[in-house]
């Protein structure tokens, strides 16, 4: 059996961004599996621009970006496997794969680094009545079939859900010649960025519902129309708001599912919330010398915070192979609450911290000129205004490492938001 | 002129043709959709039924509990997955006891083995999921699961090698008698028979009815289900019945095959005979009753929901035979539940019949086993490693959420009567049939299958028909 010092599982930006830094780190024996033909992920088919504003200061399109990340690979000189499909990982980092030169193999690590990345919530989960035709697409299913195979799904859409790639997938079938008659979202408000509402929206005059849902689909073979309804503060549709319209293509956008098959398999604690592991500050998962990062951890906004993520993950993964992370510290819990619906990390060793820790974490609902506060136990050790916060967009605080050190006995750490 | 015309491909079809396929006989089988198992065959409970419910004497009981008996051995013979995991009639109320006993009874009077009433400690014992109200139940260890499409898909194929050819996207419009048999027209033109079978599900009251006085009247009734995601674990190991009311079994919670769990169906009489559209109203329902047996199912975790329909005769019997009025002509009609555990006993019986009205005589070289399609993930780790050696598309993972490789996806449209679109290659590998719904493997699986027929990618349908995928290219945008 072959043996790595860190395995790497998924060959997207968090991939890639993970690889580089743990080999900058110091760490010699690295691989990547990726199960697609190409380095880069789903990076690949965002053939739109804005993503790297943070990391490179300029707006790639995601093919760019990803090149960015794969050049540094290719420098490296870092090895990966292509078309290979990761089975099972154990929970002695035992990774079983398979692809058509090697057949199915077994590989061990010292440590493995998740980056499996997330899958869109089909249709079938979403539990709309109606028929079942062709027509029905998850919008990255269509973003493939447009931006990769140069196909059109459909020539008049709805869409249903308003999350990122929903949104951007309004603006691509417009601009592929589609009429994207609306868009509807379940939730009081939408789960994407509100740039992307503005310039995939707004600046083709497509309407965004928000408070509804579709409530049937009809056409035997393909899609022939659908219909939507408001729903009330429970979600549940308002009799006579139903409103049919005709079309051949409902597009889903409905949510991202981070894919942790694997990580279960290999016994990783998983968070309700986020569907991704629970976390330490160092992104190491319930399970010794296994790391998550990126999508498959939770489900980020912005790429850029994709890579930061899985660099710091590159970084714990390498000191945990130089033997730098053995630790016997109680680690402090951080507790998500008060609109805070979850944050990574969940749990911090501040000796193991790096001077300065991001917390992400989403928030439930929409407010206005509220604070985002953080206390050490009882104690409100800090307070920021933000003007606006929405579910869609990820929120942050920074912790230092000196702050808790100062602070022995500190037994918990709390961030929540507070309104005015 | 054909011996046999048999219409319709769905489980019942496929029955006949394989059975029938044992002599020497040229058959033909005419199926209005583009593959087999797309009706009734394709979205039900994936059940073998023992055998206790039908009415002692019925037709009905005695092709359930003879199906029932062939089932395992048949999945052998035709390689399709079948477990036979033990059924329980859950009853949840004191007053209700006397109906358990009269299943009891039924079941022992129509010939099923091992029945006994269990009572509430060893119900929750070995199905700790049940309700904790549960009073009593009839164990029922003859009770199974079966791939519904396996074993429509299986016989078929059988048949094809024997000798049987099958006609797709053909629809029977009429009948005409003549000397030697009949002359069955259809969209595709006419083809002649000295026999017909009618085995067009809920169709088969509008056929039966063109050739004969004595009409029948089939009523659509319509099945919604929940699938589960496997991640929800066995939630019931063995198929968890409610004692039977007036429609049906009412709400079942079982495992499939696959490892899935299924939940339903409720029965809603229809008109249309093609409307397999869920409603809020049926989804809830079954949602509400299941509750009643397993308080806590899971229904969050739900991949798909989905309705089939039942062809109900209003006489609530199979109608299994000659026509009286019509010679040469045999219904296979109103074949509701139990008629998928029921339908190796139904081929047995109308080849039988068939046989005896033609004399046929047996074939020499009928070739009875029919190996399907690899299932690499039932293989031990050096069985898969030579098999990728072999014939490396088997290390080429398309469908990640159930683990089914190129090399399976290819057998599955080359194979006999293979498939041609993106159902038909899920019915018959899985994929497309996990938790993202074919969101990942579907544009692949339409590379593939364009690669492997020559078709067009904008050909590529759903599942036949206008299902196609894609409208075209996206130069083309707003034209065409």
């Amino acid at each position: 059996m072959n043996s790595y010092d860190i395995v790497i599982i998924g060959g997207g930006p968090a991939g890639l961004a993970a690889a580089v830094s743990a080999r900058d780190a110091g760490v010699e024996r690295i691989l990547i599996l990726e199960r697609d033909s190409e380095l880069g992920g789903i990076l690949n088919q965002c053939i739109h621009n804005g993503f790297g504003l943070h990391t490179f200061q300029e707006e790639l399109t995601g093919p760019e970006y990803a090149a960015r990340f794969i050049d540094q690979v290719e420098e490296r000189k870092i090895p990966y496997l292509l078309n290979t499909m990761v089975l099972d990982v154990n929970h002695d980092r035992v990774i079983t794969a398979m692809n058509k030169t090697d057949g199915l193999f077994q590989i061990s690590a010292k440590a493995i680094i998740l980056a499996m990345g997330c899958r869109e919530r089909p249709r079938g989960a979403l539990n709309i009545p109606g028929t079942r035709p062709a027509g029905i697409y998850s919008a990255g299913t269509a973003q493939r079939l447009v931006n990769m195979e140069g196909f059109l799904p459909g020539r008049k859409v709805v869409i249903l859900g308003s999350g990122d790639i929903g949104l951007i997938m309004a603006r691509r079938m417009t601009l592929e010649g589609a009429q994207v008659q609306v868009v509807a979202e379940l939730m009081p408000y939408s789960g994407g960025l509100k740039r992307n509402i503005v310039q995939c929206l707004d600046d083709f005059g497509i309407p965004l519902k928000l408070s509804h849902t579709v409530v049937d689909i009809r056409g035997r073979e393909r899609v022939e129309g659908i219909t939507l309804a408001q729903v009330d503060e429970n979600r549940r549709p308002i009799p006579g708001t139903e409103e049919d319209y005709a079309c051949d293509t409902l597009l889903l956008s409905c949510g991202l599912i981070p894919e942790n098959e694997l990580s279960r398999a290999a016994g990783v604690d998983l968070s309700p919330v986020t569907s991704g592991a629970v976390v330490d500050e160092s992104l190491e998962t319930s399970v010794p010398g296994v790391f998550a990062c990126g999508n498959v951890l939770h489900v980020h906004d912005l790429v850029d915070f994709v890579s930061q993520e899985a660099a710091a993950a590159g970084r714990s993964a390498a000191k945990y192979v130089q033997g730098q992370l053995e630790t016997d510290e109680t680690p402090i819990p951080v507790a998500a609450k008060g609109g805070v619906r979850y944050t990574v990390p969940a749990r911090v060793h501040p000796h193991r911290m790096e001077e300065q820790q991001v917390v992400r974490f989403r928030v439930g609902a929409v407010y206005q000129n509220a604070y985002i506060s953080v206390y050490f136990d009882d104690e409100r050790v800090s307070r920021r205004k933000r003007q606006i916060m929405a579910p869609g967009e990820m929120e942050q605080v920074t912790l230092k490492r000196e702050d808790l050190l100062s602070r022995p006995g500190l037994k918990s750490i709390t961030v929540t938001i507070e309104e005015a | 002129m054909y011996d046999v015309v048999i219409i319709g491909a769905g489980v019942s079809g496929a029955a006949v043709a394989r059975e029938v396929s044992r002599y020497t006989a040229n058959v033909l089988v005419l199926e209005r959709c583009e593959d087999v198992c797309c009706g009734t065959s394709k979205a039900n409970s994936a059940i073998v039924h023992a055998g206790y419910d039908a009415h002692t004497g019925s037709l009905m009981a005695r092709l359930n509990v003879r199906g029932s008996q062939m089932m395992e051995e048949l999945s052998k013979e035709l390689d399709f997955p079948y477990r036979r995991n033990g059924s329980m009639v859950l009853c949840m109320a004191e007053e209700d006891r006397p109906h358990l006993q009269t299943l009891l009874e039924r079941g022992v009077a129509n010939g099923v083995e091992g029945l006994r009433i269990i009572e509430r400690e060893e119900i929750l014992r070995r199905e700790p999921n049940v309700s904790p109200d549960v009073v009593a139940a009839l164990d029922v260890p003859t009770g199974a699961i079966v791939c519904p499409f396996g074993l429509n898909i299986a016989m078929a194929e059988n048949a094809a090698v024997n000798g049987v050819t099958f006609q797709f996207d053909t629809t029977v419009t009429g009948f005409t008698a003549g000397e030697e048999g009949w002359t069955v027209h259809t969209d595709k033109g006419d083809v002649t028979a000295r026999c017909v079978v009618n085995a067009a599900g809920v169709y088969a009251d509008r056929l039966h009815n063109m050739v004969s006085a004595k009409k029948l009247h089939i009523t659509p009734r319509r099945g919604d289900y929940y699938l589960l995601d496997k991640a929800a674990g066995e939630v019931a190991h063995a198929t968890l019945f409610q004692l039977p009311g007036k429609f049906g079994k009412g709400v079942l919670v079982s495992p499939t095959v696959h490892g899935n769990t299924i939940v339903g169906p409720t029965a809603i009489d229809i008109e249309d005979k093609d409307s397999t559209a869920t409603t809020r109203e049926g989804l809830d329902q079954v949602a509400q009753k299941a509750a009643i047996s397993v308080p806590g199912i899971p229904l969050r975790q739900t991949i798909t929901s989905f309705a089939g329909l039942r062809a109900h005769e209003d006489g609530g019997e199979f109608i299994i035979g000659e026509v009286s009025d019509a010679p040469g002509f045999f219904d296979c009609a109103g074949i509701e539940s139990p008629g998928l555990s029921s339908s190796p006993a139904i081929g047995e019986m109308v080849a039988g019949l068939l046989k005896e009205k033609l004399g046929l005589s047996p074939r020499p070289d009928f070739v009875a086993k029919r190996k399907g399609i690899v299932n690499p993930q039932t293989l031990s780790f050096e069985e898969r490693q030579a098999l990728i050696r072999e014939n490396p598309a088997y290390g080429r993972v398309i469908c990640r959420c159930e683990t089914v490789t190129e090399g399976e996806i290819v057998d599955a449209i080359t194979r006999p009567l293979g498939a041609r679109s993106l159902d038909g290659v899920k019915r018959r590998t899985r994929a497309g049939m996990g938790r993202c719904q074919g969101g990942f493997c579907g544009p692949r699986v339409m590379e593939i299958i364009a690669r492997e027929t020559g078709m067009d990618l904008s050909e590529i349908t759903k599942c036949g028909g206008h299902s196609r995928m894609v409208v075209g290219k996206t130069k083309e945008g707003a034209k065409a």
